[in-house]
């Protein structure tokens, strides 16, 4: 395979949910890179989490198609209902809330993304009845 | 036995509204019932406001009904086996609706009708006719052809398609690689995506063809991660093209190899400029490259690349397939054929809506879109996505054409339009513009890097009201710095978005408004 970090990083991100800091060295080794140079991969893709996620994660969509819909309350909302800020995870460790720069789901918007689900047409109290099922 | 025909659409839009739920619902209905049923994920006919918009197969044609609950399903089920019978959601024939009726479908020509695993049916309805004239002609032929269409790149930047394909065509290497840009980053655009969850093998075909005029014989197609429904309808075809021959070392049992590979992105806007999707898919950063050397000569792992947009190759089959002069036909000026435009937003009747250029921006907006969902009036729109320049009613005469928006300060881009009431508070549009830069800058140039940065600290202290005409000022040069100093069209773009705000909104900035300002 030609260029194989990607999906190398991808297929672990998958496994663990996160890239552990010491995997850096065992993939730098194996495609003879240096561990600067795999580092600075992990670290420039937003996708690539560096610690575990919480439960859940919740991605909410903030770009300009959800916002002309409303999404900036909801986002508003969705903090205070967590109890957490955008990048943060409740403090029981059920919900991970994360922006996205859109889901390609503009035509209804406002979008989310909960565990690889894709949700529209949100509103606060469909949300929250998303958010009340991970709770369980 | 093949029972009722249902069409449930597998289209990510269409699952994020209940599609999914839906198609369950009908399928236990169905078992309930007694009666056979055929549930068939296709595409999206584009028309968002309508989805989940269920399909049931006729003797005389297609019927639709939209949008479909989970509590409508059972109710839509036994009006489909009457056939004729009435149910408070049915629509009639789909390609009556007048949306889809005045449309010009030629890259969306089967999107929503097909089942996009099923290489057959793709077929069945006329699909790969193009690539089977162009493996009867010479390369340079079908180069010429495509040079000859008029066909331009619908990523947004808009630079011909046959003349990127000649160069590469023209560079002698002992490999090269067509690049597929399906990292649809802009917000208000999913037309990629829609393609590639509804007729997979038109991209697949569009990619063999262009393989096939420069002499390359590996493609990958770069899909970004937020589009998991897409990457796995397009590994599922890709499977079904090579099961089938059109794919592999032998291109429909041609001398020509030709193979796939999808790679996913990892959340990073700016891997939507070519060369830095090149550099991702090498396994890098993906920090832009300086230009030259063009990816046309030194692309992909330092070979001759042609990198395209997914609306570009999918419109290669069609031109291929009738004649260029049949897709030229289309269109104004430079902008020839038509373009998959997306309305999004706060817009009543949202979707995919293709037609040739020079519609007006208002009448998409105001005729085809019907206004605003929330029923306020419209006060801008931005097209183009985040780079692109928010418009306001005055200029809803712009026709949509490459040209006519350059010349009002704005672009078409993807063509994404996202519609805006007048709730919207343009200065803080216009921060958000300089914030997503700042977020989403690969930091290989100062004047993006730095320069968003600084542009979010300006503004609010426009917003703040501290010093207003001396950061204003400042804020138009810096725009002017990061436009003409930046090195791709992430940080040369995002002036776009705040210098529209700034000039046609400029009350919103606390300065007079434009008409009162212009004496």
């Amino acid at each position: 395979m030609q260029g194989p970090l990607l999906p190398i990083l991808h297929a672990l991100h998958e496994e663990f949910g996160y890239i552990d800091r010491e995997a850096e060295p065992l993939i730098a080794d194996i495609l003879n890179l240096s561990r600067a140079e795999v580092h600075g991969v992990v670290t420039f893709y937003h996708d690539f989490r560096q610690k575990p996620a919480g439960r859940h994660v919740l991605k909410l969509c903030r770009a300009e198609s959800c916002q002309a819909r409303g999404s900036d309350a909801l986002a508003a909302w969705a903090e205070a209902r967590l109890g957490v800020a955008f990048g943060g995870t409740t403090a029981d460790g059920s919900v991970s809330l994360e922006p996205v720069y859109c889901l390609g789901l503009c035509s209804v918007s406002p979008a989310a993304m909960l565990d690889g689900k894709v949700v529209a047409r949100l509103d606060e109290k469909k949300l929250d009845t998303l958010l009340a099922e991970t709770d369980r | 036995m093949t029972g009722l025909r249902i069409y449930v659409p597998g289209d990510a839009a269409a699952a994020a509204v209940g599609a999914d739920d839906v198609a369950t619902a009908i399928a236990t209905a169905a078992e309930r019932s007694g009666t056979a049923v055929d549930i068939v994920r296709n595409g999206s006919r584009g028309l968002h406001w309508l989805e989940p918009m269920v399909e049931v197969a006729t003797a005389s044609g297609r019927i639709a009904y939209g949008p479909v609950a989970v509590s409508d399903a059972a109710a839509v089920l036994k009006a489909a086996i009457a056939n004729r019978g009435e149910h408070p959601l049915r629509l009639g024939d789909p390609e009556s609706i007048p949306y889809l009726k005045n449309q010009t479908r030629l890259t969306f020509a089967r999107c929503g009708i097909v089942d996009p695993r099923s290489l057959d049916d793709y077929c069945a309805h006329g699909g790969y006719k193009g690539l089977a004239r162009a493996l009867a002609m010479p390369a340079t032929a079908v180069v010429d052809e495509i040079t000859q269409s008029g066909l331009r790149g619908r990523g947004g930047a808009g630079f011909p398609t046959g003349i990127k394909w000649k160069t590469v065509a023209d560079t002698a290497a002992d490999q090269k690689y067509i690049v597929c840009n399906a990292d649809e980053g802009d917000s208000g655009t999913f037309a990629d995506r829609m393609i590639m969850e509804g007729d997979p093998f038109v991209l697949i075909e569009g990619m063999t063809i262009a393989g096939i005029a420069v002499g390359a014989t590996q493609g990958y197609v770069y899909v970004r991660s937020e589009y998991p429904h897409a990457i796995a309808v397009l590994n599922d075809a890709i499977a079904a093209a090579r099961r089938g021959g059109m794919l592999g070392k032998s291109v429909v049992g041609s001398p020509q190899a030709f193979d796939l590979e999808v790679r996913v992105g990892a959340g990073a806007y700016v891997c939507g400029e070519e060369t830095a999707l090149l550099d991702s898919l090498e396994g890098k950063r993906g920090m832009v490259r300086a230009k030259p050397p063009l990816p046309a000569h030194k692309g992909l792992f330092g070979k001759p690349t042609v990198i395209n947009n997914v609306l570009s190759l999918a419109t290669v089959p069609i031109i291929l397939e009738k004649g260029p002069a049949f897709y030229r036909d289309f269109g104004m000026g430079k902008s020839r054929g038509t373009m998959p435009i997306q309305l999004a937003g706060n817009i009543r009747f949202p979707g995919l809506y293709e037609t040739a250029f020079g519609v007006t921006l208002g009448e998409l907006v105001e005729d085809i879109g019907g206004g605003t969902a929330t029923g306020r009036p419209v006060r801008a729109v931005q097209v183009g996505g985040p780079l692109g320049a928010y418009f306001p009613r005055s200029l809803f005469n712009v026709p949509f054409d490459y040209e006519a928006f350059a010349q009002a300060d704005g672009l078409i881009g993807h063509g994404g339009i996202v519609v805006f009431d007048d709730t919207v508070d343009m200065a803080r549009q216009a921060r958000f513009a300089m914030e997503f830069c700042a977020i989403e800058s690969c930091g290989k140039c100062t004047p993006c890097r730095v320069g968003s940065i600084r542009g979010v600290e300006v503004i609010d202290r426009i917003i703040a009201n501290r010093d207003r005409a001396a950061n204003t000022a400042l804020l138009e040069d810096l725009c002017n710095t990061m436009k003409f100093g930046s090195l791709c069209a992430l940080g040369g773009f995002t002036p776009y978005p705040v210098m529209s705000a700034l000039t046609h909104f400029p009350e919103d900035f606390g300065a007079p408004p434009r008409l009162a300002a212009a004496e």
